[in-house]
């Protein structure tokens, strides 16, 4: 829409002609309050608070409602303005219980918030006020009504955003009530979305309830340990005699790729890092065979003596990584690998074909979606999966794409999912449908087409100028590589790969492959790493299953499990690793970690910094919450070991002061930039620029971040935006085609679910009564 | 059934067919009924508007909109279906015309329904009729059924080319479903919630499609208009204000009633000379003019006063919906506030802030003030309460509610300080009026 | 739902149903008329009838419960055989109709949305029911009583318990 130009308090304003006047402002800096106003949502126009006066205009009018024209004169501040708020706060606060003391919104509260602007500070209100006890209406969400205003968000973000429509508004008047749909409880996705959208404390929820003030809390923004969509989290932490605790989790300031949205898991599910269950004491076998407790000095001894020993004998090792750790800890892991351990050995529990799809787009760019392409595509088609259960992020994205934008979504899966609901067209598929499904959208005659919409959903879809491809572990190999061909074939076609775990796309883009380094660069064709990589064997190593083996055929003489299950994801007979020296490393005494030799307590992802990537390929980055006392990071723990192994750290992680004095080869701080080699250091100037000291310890993660920018192809990072809390796009598609090999199909999706999450979710004690809950509920309709 | 009165200063227009038996439709086709209609279907939708223009007709729901005008803004063209609605919620205490004509007169209301329809180019009709009034209902869809079969609706009206049907709906009890927004709400099955305007019912209404929205009574005087020629019917109201007017007066008179009166009729004569004067030979108190939520009026207020929707709107106070009630001086001010407010606290939709909680804090202060627990603050505080709902609302239900409040708490302020410091009320029957 | 499949309603009121859901340009705006009229069949809108309505129209319960519970009209409750429904609105209360509503509650023996021991009667005191120019009145069910005294109320009442005794209360 094209420019107006406005008046609002004597200030001329421009804006888009029709954008609402309360947006408005707020991008003009000039505040508007509002209880129901919620941008994204339908407007209500119902609290009145946003009241303003327009010139010729006999009443107020209601800037959540009034879209800006040319030449409109506005003002949004005078006493009449004024005294119209506080007079609606005196209303809202006359039969209001003005707990705020107990409150859990106390001091984060709206209500509170004008209260203090408006001052509404006497009573006018002398009759008694109406007491309604607080009700429970799931595991996760409890409601206080009479500290409910009746903005309906929470009806409207329920329905609207979520669409689930469980929340309702029954009675009239003064009886209006918000009501949920199960009578006296919730029957929903328990997402928690109606708690982060309500104002005040009416609806509250059962991990934070009467735990604390807010100010008593730090707040870490980090991203969300669970699936793949990699949410912004901010975590509310205290500090507690083992270390710093999480007592809150939610995305309030909507701000980070996820906006104002969090599923269930990232909401409730971070209390796995209080569980009793957490490792927090590195574990050594004894004589007698059992694991007992070790000081950190021993175990890392006893491990770094034992790698070494086997290294140096050459009777085989075998190095396992993680979905959920850092960029950064993957990185340095299969370089401590293939550099000190001095094998390709390294593998992780792959959960989609990353690989599959870099190979798929080589050579190309700007064919790899960011999730951000999924609340702007025209036009989306969604290949198999269930979003709303597994990537309930990219279901909220193509809700909100659809009603704000009316993108045109095709669904082709093989049972029924709830997205459909916004679908223009969806296709139920045979069985085996996603194999011939590419052959099908070309042209060619599938057996899909026996399928009687089949001929008008091809032709719709092939009818679209642009389309985002949305898919997921239906397609490996071959099969992505069908479906990508066919849509590189057209113009303005883009992809998204969705796979399981915080970082498991991370674990593939940092080469935890046997057969391929960083960025998907075949070990056979190392390029740049040949160089830097000193030791690093030139054929491929031995993926994961070859591992577990070659251990039973005792030929694997050490095993290093690092964040991860393997033992369980593969079904492994304990007795093939009878004859290996395991060392596990993690937050919890796995199956895996239950058979090693040594066990070493980690920090989980809530407990360190670096970096993520979530399945689109968009880098974010973590930061330390909270804190386990006896737990290290994975980062730290590896330096530690290399350093106990006799290696330079400083040829592992580059830190150390920079310029002439110090620094060794490898202590890279943007000296052997290729063609700026020679400049000022870059990376000085811009620590120095952002008020930051250079990298002193081989504990700071970040140091190797400068290290994968350099060597790993699709890893040119938006630093600014990046510690800004934004993410930063990567795309896999700039290996050069020639190189490409394709891996081994050893892929494992995990199918978690809203409430489950691998390891991690059996050891949170609110997702295990969330799920609980929602199995019984569903046992009850079952059972009617 | 209630009962007809009659007066020698009626000018039978709307009326003209009451007590008559038009309910049957031959009897009603014997009285003149439907030739508006085929007159209408003959000179086309310019032709109409031009009529209802020239008559003056005031819209007879409450608020007094020019009705020519409402209907030439519906455009032309549309995408969406066009809709007519006619609003028989009638739910304003002290109002009960519309009740008489869908009980003697119903194909008068589908008349016009058709010729509003033929002015817009709709071709589908609703009659909302309120829940309480079944047997009205029962009444007006045998006439619309009589008209389907005479082929009066249908898709080739009076065997014309043209289509038109009607709908006849029933509400459940709601006064705010009478709001025209949240009556669509309402027939769309939806909670009586007004919408945001703009967007108007004209432009986005019923369905989303263009709508024209009329009370019974204005859809009910359309025939007769086209009958008997816009200037005509003008001719028989006053200035800027076309026509008669169902006045509906209640309370302590002698002959209450409705009485079918040119528009501007002197108030004071409609008491004493129409209705027969106050009860008993008591003395006059107050008058409410327009339904309970218009703001009362004085003895002295009323001397002179025309009943149009001009001059009352001069003397304070509103035409509404044309309910007079009469209150003498056995009333109890408080009381009768009271009773007022607690209706609007009761009809609140509940929407927005000012008049949910506005409403509801004034029902609990007059409460406890009339049980004589009040204080002078108290005053102080209906009076601010009420000023700061005015013009607040999301919808005028919260005006109707503060609007005649401050009527009250203004002229009779000595009549509500009279109630502190325990006194009891000398006209105090029901100290408790708490409907739930 | 069709009438052939199972429904709580009587054979003509699942006729009528299936009839309404059609009359509209959308399926949705039968709601509130279906409410009204399960009521008037079943004696108030039960979860049962909610649940039947809201599968007719393809909406949840919650959003029936959402509407029901906004009409003054629809009641969670079982009433009386005949709900007697006072006027005390400005109208009805300068003539009386609180006195008749005291008159009801005292000959009855119930108050405000009470029930009688025999579910015969029930009694409301409600807002203003369109009789303002005949005051004072109540209406029983949909029946209009007006210009009321003590005395005609007593008549009223009688004839309908006449008429229960010979229908038999619900
Ligand atoms: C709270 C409220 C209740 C109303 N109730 C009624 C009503 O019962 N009947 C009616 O005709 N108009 C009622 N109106 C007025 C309608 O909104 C609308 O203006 C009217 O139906 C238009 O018809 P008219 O132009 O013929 O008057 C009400 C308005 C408000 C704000
Ligand atoms: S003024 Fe507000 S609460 Fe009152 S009826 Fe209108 S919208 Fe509803
Ligand atoms: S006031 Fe009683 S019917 Fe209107």
């Amino acid at each position: 829409m094209a420019d107006v130009t406005f008046t609002v308090d004597g200030k001329k304003l421009t804006a888009p002609a029709g954008m609402l006047l309360i947006d408005a402002c707020r991008k003009a800096g000039i505040e508007i309050p509002a209880f129901c106003y919620y941008p994204g949502l339908s407007l209500q126009a119902a609290c009145r608070m946003c009241v303003v006066r327009q010139e010729k205009v006999p009443k107020l009018q209601t800037a959540c409602t009034t879209t800006v024209a040319e030449g409109q004169i506005f003002v949004t501040d005078s006493p009449e303005i004024t005294q119209a708020r506080k007079a609606t706060i005196e209303l809202l606060l006359g039969n209001h219980p003005l707990d705020c003391p107990v409150c859990d919104a106390g001091g984060e509260c709206e209500l509170q918030d004008m209260t203090f602007k408006y001052g509404a500070g006497e009573s006018l209100y002398v009759e008694a006020k109406q007491h309604r006890e607080e009700q429970k209406w799931s595991p996760a969400v409890y409601f206080d009504r009479p500290r409910c205003i009746l903005c309906y968000r929470c009806v409207r973000m329920c329905g609207e955003g979520m669409d689930v429509w469980a929340l309702g508004i029954q009675n009239r008047g003064a009886s209006a009530t918000i009501a949920p749909n199960g009578g006296d409880h919730l029957d929903c996705e328990q997402c928690g979305m109606c708690i982060d959208a309500c104002p005040v404390g009416a609806l509250t929820s059962d991990t934070y309830r009467y735990k604390t003030r807010p100010w008593e809390m730090n707040h870490v923004s980090t991203v969300c340990t669970h699936c793949g969509d990699g949410c912004k989290v901010t975590l509310g932490v205290r500090q507690a005699n083992d270390g710093a605790e999480i007592i809150r989790a939610d995305n309030r300031d909507k701000s980070g790729i996820n906006g104002d949205f969090l599923c269930a898991k990232g909401r409730f599910g971070f209390d796995f890092v209080e569980s009793v269950d957490r490792l927090t004491k590195p574990l050594v076998r004894n004589a007698a065979g059992k694991l007992e407790p070790a000081t950190w000095e021993a175990a890392l001894r006893l491990v770094a003596a034992k790698f070494k020993e086997v290294r140096d004998a050459g009777t085989g090792i075998g190095v396992i990584g993680s979905n959920t750790n850092t960029n950064e800890e993957n990185y340095l892991l299969q370089k401590f690998a293939r550099t000190v351990l001095q094998t390709n050995n390294i593998d992780h529990v792959r959960s989609t074909d990353y690989a599959g799809f870099a190979l798929a787009l080589a050579g190309t760019s700007g064919r790899a979606a960011s999730l951000h392409d999924t609340t702007t595509a025209k036009a989306i088609l969604l290949i198999g999966g269930n979003p709303t259960e597994e990537h309930p992020l990219l279901a909220w994205n193509l809700r909100t794409n659809f009603r704000h934008n009316q993108a045109r979504i095709y669904i082709a899966t093989n049972s029924p999912i709830k997205l459909e609901r916004q679908a223009i067209k969806s296709l139920l598929l045979p069985i085996d449908g996603y194999e011939s499904f590419a052959e099908f959208l070309s042209g060619s005659a599938t057996e899909i087409d026996s399928i009687a919409e089949a001929a008008a959903f091809r032709e719709a879809v092939v009818a679209e100028e642009s389309l985002l491809v949305v898919f997921g572990e239906e397609y490996r190999g071959a099969a992505i590589d069908s479906l990508i061909q066919w849509g590189l074939g057209r113009e303005g076609v883009k992809f998204a790969y969705l796979g399981d775990y915080a970082n498991s796309r991370g674990a593939a883009d940092m080469g935890l492959f046997p057969d391929l380094l960083p960025g998907y660069v075949p070990v056979a064709d190392a390029g740049a790493f040949a160089l830097e990589y000193a030791g690093m064997p030139s054929s491929a190593g031995k993926d994961a299953v070859a591992l577990f083996d070659s251990a039973a055929a005792g030929q694997l003489g050490a095993l290093y499990v690092v964040g991860s299950d393997p033992v369980s994801a593969y079904g492994v007979d304990p007795s093939a690793l009878k004859n290996t020296f395991v060392v596990a490393q993690d937050i919890f005494l796995t199956s895996t970690a239950a058979l090693a030799d040594v066990v070493l307590p980690s920090a989980s992802l809530y407990e360190k910094s670096g970096t993520v990537t979530n399945t689109y390929g968009d880098v974010q980055l973590v930061k330390k919450a909270a804190d386990k006392a006896g737990v290290k990071p994975d980062f730290e723990i590896l330096i530690r070991l290399a350093g106990a192994m006799g290696v330079d750290v400083k040829k592992l992680v580059p830190f150390g002061q920079i310029g002439k004095t110090g620094g060794g080869v490898s202590a890279d701080m943007g000296q052997s930039r290729g063609a700026q080699s020679g400049e000022v250091d870059r990376h000085a100037v811009w620590l120095t620029a952002n008020g930051l000291e250079p990298r002193l310890s081989p504990f700071d993660p970040l140091a190797v971040l400068d290290e994968i920018e350099r060597l790993v192809p699709s890893y040119k990072l938006d630093r600014l935006n990046l510690f800004g809390g934004n993410d930063s796009a990567t795309e896999p598609g700039f290996v050069p085609v020639s190189s490409l090999v394709s891996a081994r199909d050893l892929i494992l999706p995990a199918h978690d679910g809203l409430f489950t999450s691998g390891t991690l979710g059996a050891h949170t004690a609110a997702l295990t009564e969330l799920n609980q809950y929602q199995n019984q509920a569903v046992a009850e309709v079952a059972a009617d | 059934m209630p009962r007809l009165v009659s007066h020698p200063d009626e000018v039978k227009i709307v009326t003209s067919r009451f007590g008559k038996g038009a309910a049957d439709i031959d009897r009603f086709l014997e009285l003149g009924g439907y030739e508006s209609t085929r007159k209408a279907l003959a000179e086309g939708p310019e032709w109409i508007i031009n009529e209802m223009k020239a008559s003056g007709l005031r819209g007879r729901g409450g608020a007094g909109f020019p009705t020519g005008l409402k209907w030439s803004f519906v455009p032309k063209v549309s995408a969406k279906p066009k809709y007519v609605l006619v609003n028989g919620d009638e739910s304003e205490p002290g109002t009960c015309k519309d009740h008489l004509i869908f009980l003697h007169d119903p194909h008068a209301v589908i008349e016009g329904t058709i010729i509003a329809g033929l002015a817009i180019g709709a071709k589908t009709g609703f009659i909302y009729l309120r829940g309480e009034y079944r047997y009205l209902i029962q009444i007006v869809e045998k006439a619309v059924a009589d008209a389907y079969a005479k082929g009066f609706l249908g898709k080739n009206i009076f065997g014309s080319d043209t289509e038109f049907q009607i709908i006849v709906q029933t509400g459940a009890g709601a006064y705010e479903v009478g709001e025209e927004s949240a009556l669509m709400e309402s027939l769309e099955g939806k909670r009586g919630i007004p919408r945001i305007k703009p967007p108007f019912p004209a432009v986005v209404g019923l369905y989303g499609g263009p709508t024209v929205i009329n009370n019974a009574e204005t859809i009910a005087s359309v025939p007769h208009i086209l009958a008997m020629g816009g200037p005509a019917y003008a001719a028989v109201g006053s200035e800027r204000n076309g026509g008669t007017r169902l006045f509906g007066i209640s309370g302590h008179v002698n002959n209450p009633g409705i009485y079918e009166l040119p528009m501007g009729y002197n108030l004071k004569k409609m008491i004493y000379e129409v209705a027969g004067g106050i009860r008993g030979g008591r003395t006059l108190k107050a008058v409410v003019p327009g339904g309970s939520s218009t703001p009362v009026l004085l003895p002295h207020e009323i001397e002179t006063l025309g009943m149009d929707f001009d001059q009352v709107g001069k003397a304070g106070s509103m035409l509404g919906s044309g309910g007079v009630v009469v209150l003498d001086d056995t009333v109890c001010m408080v009381e009768f506030a009271l009773r007022t407010i607690s209706f609007y606290q009761h009809e609140s939709c509940g929407w927005c802030i000012p008049c949910r909680e506005g409403t509801d804090w004034l029902k609990k202060s007059l409460t406890r003030f009339h049980a004589g627990f009040g204080t002078m603050k108290d005053i102080d505080n209906i009076q601010y309460l009420a000023e700061n709902m005015m013009g607040r609302t999301f919808c005028p239900l919260g005006d109707a509610a503060a609007m005649p409040t401050l009527g009250f708490v203004k002229k009779f302020r000595k009549e509500f300080e009279d109630h502190l410091d325990g006194k009891p009320c000398p006209h105090a029957k029901h100290l408790d009026v708490a409907l739930v | 739902m069709s009438t052939e499949t199972m429904s709580i309603f009587s054979p003509a009121l699942a006729t009528r149903f299936d009839a309404l859901v059609l009359k509209y340009p959308v399926k949705r705006s039968a709601l509130i008329p279906m409410l009204l009229y399960a009521q008037d069949e079943v004696g108030y809108v039960s979860d049962a009838v909610m649940a039947e309505i809201a599968e007719r129209l393809s909406i949840t319960a919650l959003d029936v419960k959402n509407v029901a519970s906004y009409y003054s009209m629809l009641r969670f409750k079982p009433a009386g055989k005949y709900n007697v429904q006072v006027c005390t609105n400005i109208s009805c209360m300068l003539r009386g109709g609180y006195e008749i509503f005291d008159h009801l509650q005292e000959k009855l023996g119930i108050g405000h949305k009470g029930v009688t021991a025999d579910g015969v009667f029930s009694l409301e005191e409600v807002e203003c029911i369109g009789v303002c120019c005949w005051a004072p009145a109540i209406q029983v069910n949909y029946d209009f009583h007006d210009e009321l005294t003590n005395d005609k109320v007593d008549q009223v009442l009688a004839d309908y318990k006449a008429k229960a005794a010979t229908e038999g209360a619900r």
